[in-house]
């Protein structure tokens, strides 16, 4: 593709993946009170953050068994409320050792 | 409501950096697959830096190379990106209520998987300024990582790569594991998450699915199943 084709490419998934973003924003006003609805926004962060957790970890390491490994070790160490920063650092670190060896 | 206090700006930029180096070594891996689609460094991250979304843009990216057009870009970002749809309503309940919709609309566009998770763990409603300051250290190692992938792409070891891939994978975990602790229904909501995502990744037919419409699927699916078996209390949500 011509560098102008890429540019308006670039543009339109700019302008789709935002307006995604803000059309519920603008949409929803104030509190929602349907009880349903409320749970399954609720629930909704969780689920998706879980889903693209797992497989994804274990098919992006060298060998799936180290991102096994830390995922499991992810899972106790967030468990144990050790915050984003120590629970990333740990899992890249067994990463790296595992798949270095 | 005061929109920022020097404490919010502060600890979002603080749970932004792990989030940061995590972008940084994801946009990188991306990096190079928009080399291969003919992008320079400076189109790859403005691109980066206005998007902020890794299966967005992988898809984008990959049209681009495979030389589609631009019905399918619009479609691809639509699909893959349809998470943050259901995101943003949500985060539509953690804005305080009085809050400009100047600042809700700039809020909703800083949502980004990670972003959104810690605006959403965040105690109370979520001050505007923890989300722009995560969202602005982040976005700015995305996109220096897309740029950087482009440029010196093919540089690192693969071990190193993939080590650095797992972080965003860790930070998922840190978001969700202390509600799943604090409230056994999440926790249910999670196991039922990684048991069914595994077995669509491996079941014929269900592992067709990319992983962007796998994703789609089983949240509007598990996240609606808990709802109907479990709702949530509504007063003790009103504050939280």
């Amino acid at each position: 593709m011509d560098k102008h084709t890429i540019i308006i490419c670039i543009l339109l998934g700019i302008i789709t993946t935002n307006l995604i973003r803000v059309v519920p924003m603008l949409l929803i006003k104030g509190q929602i009170h349907n009880r349903f609805l409320r749970s399954f926004l609720y629930y909704v962060p969780y689920v998706t953050l879980a889903v693209m957790t797992f497989p994804s970890i274990i098919e992006t390491t060298v060998s799936p068994l180290s991102g096994a490994v830390a995922l499991g070790v992810g899972i106790v160490a967030a468990w144990r409320r050790m915050g984003l920063f120590p629970v990333a650092a740990i899992c890249c670190a067994i990463v790296y050792l595992m798949d270095s060896l | 409501m005061k929109i920022a206090t020097k404490t919010d700006i502060v600890q979002g930029f603080r749970d932004g950096i792990p989030i940061a180096l995590g972008y940084f070594a994801v946009a990188f891996s991306l990096g190079i697959i928009a080399k291969q689609a003919g992008l320079t460094a400076a189109i790859g991250f403005v691109s980066s830096f206005f998007t902020r979304a890794s299966a967005g843009e992988y898809g984008v990216y990959t049209l681009v190379a495979a030389q589609a057009t631009y019905v399918e870009i619009v479609a691809m970002c639509l699909v893959v990106n349809l998470r943050y749809m259901l995101m943003s309503a949500a985060l539509s309940q953690k804005i305080a209520p009085g809050t400009s919709w100047f600042h809700r609309v700039l809020m909703s566009c800083c949502v980004t998987d990670e972003i959104f998770g810690i605006s959403i763990a965040h105690k109370g409603y979520c001050p505007p300024a923890y989300t722009y300051s995560a969202a602005l250290i982040s976005t700015l190692f995305w996109a220096s990582g897309c740029a950087a992938g482009i440029v010196v792409g093919g540089l690192l070891p693969m071990n190193i790569v993939a080590a650095l891939s797992v972080a965003l994978y860790g930070m998922f975990l840190a978001v969700i594991m202390p509600p799943a602790r604090d409230d056994r229904h999440v926790l249910y909501a999670v196991v039922a998450s990684f048991v069914l995502s595994g077995t669509c990744s491996i079941v014929p037919v269900l592992n067709s699915l990319n992983s962007g419409t796998r994703t789609i699927v089983l949240t509007i699916l598990i996240s609606a199943v808990a709802a109907w078996l479990k709702p949530i209390e509504v007063e003790e949500e009103a504050h939280g």
